[in-house]
């Protein structure tokens, strides 16, 4: 449980991280909260080079209000977006995600950036981001990129980072007041990684009917994705048992999840589909005003 | 808080570290081993191969319950020729950190050629199987029988025979902390030291004396603070011999800790038992006989505990119960998967949900309550002491006390059973199930034959206490500082006890098989009375009076109706010293000593009770209520028996719920770290109710306690399926109770229905 020899960096702003990126990107890797990182470096998993270890830039570390986007800094740990009032007010299903990132102690050191660079399928933020539609700020010493969750995401644990690029910012869209959200996973102990999961983000129109629907779900695929058939189901619809339940059946149809020890892909099949279930009935429910 | 030093914060001046290149297959032959680059690597002390060990390493001694031909199926401490699972030790490496030392060990380059593994035990009974020992003939290491009463009459007069394949998931004790151990030999005064020994020391030494071919009189082993035993640690495994033995040859300290990936791969597994069991009943529910075959899959190698697991399975799979005709084969199989040994109620927790499982199916079948069919066969307190015609090892199951009917009745007023049966029947949410479980089961207590303990009035009016015993965290110093305080006539707070360091203790057995209080209370007590008599007889003398009127309260010594003719013990001590000294004595200082004898096993016994709620279309088990109720003769410390039974009931809720070592095809553990391996932790584990009762002391000892360790965990994984069975009118007939399960057993009831 000893890592193999690295070299180790540790810049104090993105330019010198930026720097280090360019010269050694290809045998380097990032060192943001370590909560994934470090367990594998300990199981002799991951092997790199070198660390770059950001932990040092506080430029990249903050949670900011701006122009009708909420704008998070990829080293903000995730506690402080946790225990955040404006993270709270401005994007309530981002802090009911965090409940369900490991235990407290992970998120204490766990930052926002590194769960969405590791990209586990698994992962909260990822499906949270991906049903908030937000945009990733990528830096490198060529210049910026922003991508959308669908371009970030490439399969399993892979993004479309290039070596030299650094995650630097990730920007979510404020929801209209009208918006419902919810956010449901099912796990075999509090903090482990779950089983399945859905983000669910419902706007309602005066009538009561569904505008926009976003399902993003858990461990679904190899990258976090969206219940389409479900989401367009719903549309123009009243969100209550019937639709939900229907949501149901078509993203059942729609997935094919593989398993592991912890749970067969039918198992994670039907999971999935009863986590949209009851995404959709807890959205439903909030704020009081539907079904 | 934070003082305690485990194996690994233990350091000495220079000190160099151990670890362990271990086998990457699980069935192969080695064909060559070369460490020439470990060995020229920078840092790197010593590479040891199984041919650097003389002999090729001692083959690592069973302690208890051999067979005639075990010693085939022994490990060495390093594989020789052949690896037979997933982590066996092949290479040790000692190095100055222990990065180096794991950089070295993948430089060793192993030449292995792969076999096909055997690892389901039932395949392993082939008579075309390969053997995982080449030079056996069986995969078969050992077995028992046990046959009393006419069972085939039992069965031709059966109204229902009921006939299940039921079966316990290989999982383990998997203690917070992992093994670990420093060693260091002193050229100066010969002795080697081994720190971090748990459970046994005394009989540990007299082992690794052996293995290392080196004078008992010059190894010392010391305890150091230890985070959890649970049966799994503080046996001999190989680095128990490979860490001494460097140390000699390198004349260094030398530490090894395992990691948690070792652990979950290198210590002792348990509980993977298949039963094929068979219960024949008359149409009131009376039992007539119980027939039972299975297999206890002990992995590559026998281990320390020979024949103990599958032995107190088919010595106590009877329970409390009154049986026509009882009949039992074991076996003992090996296979290519980590080897086995103890876990918190060995054998018992896997028999507990064999019996308690088959006896509901047939409840059901029959359409009795499962409380009543339990009532209508129990034991009765007149038969007891109760030859149950098991035995184990050799010595008959007598059950010495009890009063099975009153506990189980106690145990359903506590819980409320006729309120849970109407929660169970309460309307609910569409997709939850409750289902309610009980079950039933005797416990065995007190293994070792002898505990040792002396207890001393030491210069300055503190006693001391040395006991045999040894602490795996279960609260030993606290209990026989009270057994002394109250023997003696004593504050508690004036008594310290010491245990656990073979230098300072001449002789003991140690912490296992729930014994501390049975056994080494019991010598404590002794030692303490001894110990007393002296003291007031001293007293009188000093005081001018009949020892008889002499009194010793708290610290101090009056003669009776004269109070003002008084010591203090610290008094008494110096008049003593001086009196001995004047006397010439040979034998100064106030101590007295005693083993206490005891080769009977004592058996307690325990209800639990669960209520439960089953969602599914998640397939998750909520437990709305659990109630561990247990007989303990006599509770010396009540807080430290509740705890006991909670810690013990956490345990078996792991293994009912969550628990499992799971492998792939080829062997390969894939239960492999803490991401795949389950432990409940504090917010899994629902609140247990304990109700703890004294109406049946056992006459084994002057204190009548019996050992509260492991009623906790045994039946949970029992009481948990009934429940689970309950709800969902199918039969469990596997752990653990994994929401995939589940999901597969809401399926099964649903196509039922």
């Amino acid at each position: 449980m000893k890592p193999p020899r690295f070299e180790y960096d540790d810049p104090t702003t993105t330019e010198e991280a930026l720097d280090l990126l360019a010269q050694h990107g290809e045998d380097a890797k990032v060192l943001a909260g370590g909560q994934s990182l470090v367990p594998l470096l300990n199981f002799r998993m991951a092997r790199p080079d070198r660390l770059v270890d950001i932990n040092g830039i506080e430029e990249l570390s903050y949670i900011r209000h701006d122009n009708g986007t909420l704008r998070l800094g990829a080293m903000t740990r995730q506690a402080a977006v946790e225990s955040s009032d404006t993270a709270r007010q401005l994007c309530p299903l981002l802090v009911d995600a965090l409940h369900w990132v490991g235990h407290a102690q992970i998120r204490n050191r766990g930052t926002v950036g590194g769960s969405v660079a590791h990209a586990d399928p698994a992962a909260e933020l990822p499906v949270v981001f991906s049903a908030l539609g937000a945009s990733f700020h990528v830096r490198s010493k060529t210049g910026p990129r922003t991508l959308s969750p669908e371009d970030f995401f490439q399969t399993h644990r892979t993004t479309s980072l290039e070596p030299s690029e650094l995650l630097t910012e990730i920007e979510v869209p404020v929801l209209p007041a009208a918006t419902r959200t919810a956010f449901v996973e099912f796990a075999r102990r509090q903090g482990d990684f779950a089983l399945g999961g859905a983000a669910t983000v419902v706007s309602v129109d005066e009538s009561g009917a569904c505008r926009d629907v976003r399902i993003a779900l858990l461990g679904a695929a190899p990258t976090p994705i969206r219940a389409s058939d479900a989401e367009d189901a719903i549309r123009g619809r009243r969100l209550d048992e019937d639709a939900a339940r229907e949501a149901r059946v078509l993203t059942e149809a729609a997935i094919t999840p593989t398993g592991d020890i912890h749970g067969s892909g039918d198992y994670r099949r039907g999971l999935i589909a009863t986590m949209v279930y009851r995404s959709l009935l807890q959205a439903a429910s909030n704020r009081g005003e539907a079904a | 808080m934070g003082s305690a030093t485990f194996a690994d914060d233990f350091r000495r001046p220079g000190m160099l570290h151990a670890t362990i290149l271990r086998s990457p297959f699980a069935s192969a032959r080695i064909d060559g081993i070369n460490a020439e680059q470990a060995r020229a690597l920078a840092g790197v002390m010593l590479v040891l191969t199984a041919d650097d060990l003389p002999g090729g390493g001692p083959a690592i001694p069973m302690r208890l319950f051999s067979q005639p031909g075990m010693e085939e199926y022994l490990q060495r401490p390093l594989a020789r020729a052949k690896v037979r699972y997933v982590g066996e030790p092949v290479a040790v490496v000692v190095a100055e950190s222990r990065y180096v030392a794991e950089d070295a060990a993948e430089l060793i380059e192993v030449d292995y050629e792969p076999f096909e593994p055997i690892l389901d035990p039932l395949v392993a009974l082939d008579a075309g199987a390969p053997r995982v020992h080449e030079h056996t003939d069986s995969n078969v290491a050992g077995a028992i029988v046990i046959s009393n009463g006419d069972l085939d009459d039992a069965f031709d007069r059966a109204a229902l025979v009921v006939e299940e394949r039921i079966s316990c998931q290989r999982h383990a004790a998997v203690p917070l902390e992992t093994r670990g151990l420093a060693a260091e030999h002193d050229p100066a005064t010969g002795e080697l030291t081994v720190w971090g020994t748990a459970k046994l020391p005394h009989v540990n030494r007299r082992i690794l004396a052996q293995l290392l071919n080196w004078p008992a009189e010059r190894l010392r082993l010391v305890e150091l603070a230890v985070g959890g035993g649970f049966g799994a640690r503080g046996e001999v495994y190989p680095e128990d011999y490979l860490v001494p033995y460097c140390a000699i040859a390198l004349g260094r300290a030398i530490t090894w800790s395992e990691d948690r990936g070792e652990h979950l791969q290198a210590t002792n597994h348990s509980r993977e038992q298949v039963h094929d069991v068979a219960l024949a009943l008359s149409e009131d529910g009376t039992f007539l006989g119980l027939r039972d075959s299975f297999v206890n899959n002990t992995g590559a190698y026998v281990r320390t505990h020979g024949m103990v697991v599958p032995g107190m399975s088919a010595a106590l799979l009877p329970g409390p119960y009154v049986w026509g005709a009882y009949h039992c084969e074991a076996r003992q199989v090996v296979t290519n998967k980590t080897p086995g040994g103890t876990y918190r109620a060995p054998g018992r927790y896997e028999v507990n949900l064999v019996r308690e499982r088959i006896i509901d199916i047939a409840a059901r079948k029959l359409g009795i309550d499962p409380i009543e069919i339990r009532r209508r066969n129990l034991i009765q307190p007149e038969q007891i002491p109760y030859a149950s015609g098991a035995h184990t090892d050799g010595n008959p199951v007598i059950y010495e006390c009890g009063d099975f009917p009153l506990l189980l009745e106690k145990a359903c007023e506590r819980f409320g059973y006729e309120d849970a049966v109407r929660w169970r029947r309460e309307a609910v949410k569409r997709e939850q199930r409750r289902g309610i479980g009980v079950s039933y089961f005797v416990e065995k207590a007190g293994i070792g034959d002898y505990e040792y303990a002396r207890v001393e009035l030491a210069r300055g009016g503190r006693v001391v206490v040395h006991s045999g015993a040894a602490s795996v965290g279960q609260g030993v110093d606290t209990v026989l500082a009270q057994i002394c305080a109250d023997a003696l006539g004593v504050l508690y707070e004036d008594v310290e006890v010491r245990h656990g360091d073979t230098r300072a203790t001449p002789d003991g057995m140690g912490a296992f098989g729930s014994r501390a209080t049975m056994l080494g209370g019991a010598a404590v007590s002794q030692a303490a009375a001894c110990l007393r008599e002296r003291i007031l007889e001293l007293a009188g003398r000093e005081l001018e009076a009949d020892a008889a009127d002499v009194e010793l309260d708290g610290d101090r010594l009056a003669v009776r109706g004269a109070e003002e003719r008084s010591l203090s013990l610290a008094e008494l001590t110096e008049r003593a010293a001086a009196a001995e000294a004047q006397a010439g004595s040979n034998e100064p200082g106030l101590s007295e000593e005693a083993w206490f004898q005891c080769r009977d096993m004592s058996f307690p016994y325990g209800v639990q009770l669960a209520a439960v709620e089953v969602d599914e279309e998640t397939g998750s088990i909520d437990v709305v209520r659990y109630l561990v109720a247990y007989d303990i003769g006599r509770a010396v410390n009540p807080m430290l028996v509740h705890a006991q039974l909670v810690g013990g009931a956490a345990q078996g809720f792991g293994g009912a719920l969550l628990e499992e070592l799971s492998y792939d095809g080829d062997g390969n553990l894939v239960s492999s770290s803490f991401m795949e391996y389950l432990m409940p932790t504090a917010t899994d584990v629902p609140d247990v109710d304990i109700l703890v009762t004294e109406d049946a002391p056992t006459p084994l000892n002057r204190l009548g306690a019996k050992g509260a360790g492991e009623g906790g965990a045994a039946a949970v994984g029992a009481t948990l399926a009934n429940a689970v069975s309950d709800a969902l009118g199918v039969e469990v007939t596997r752990l653990p109770l994994s929401p995939s399960h589940v999901a597969e057993l809401v399926r099964q009831s649903t196509a039922t229905q």
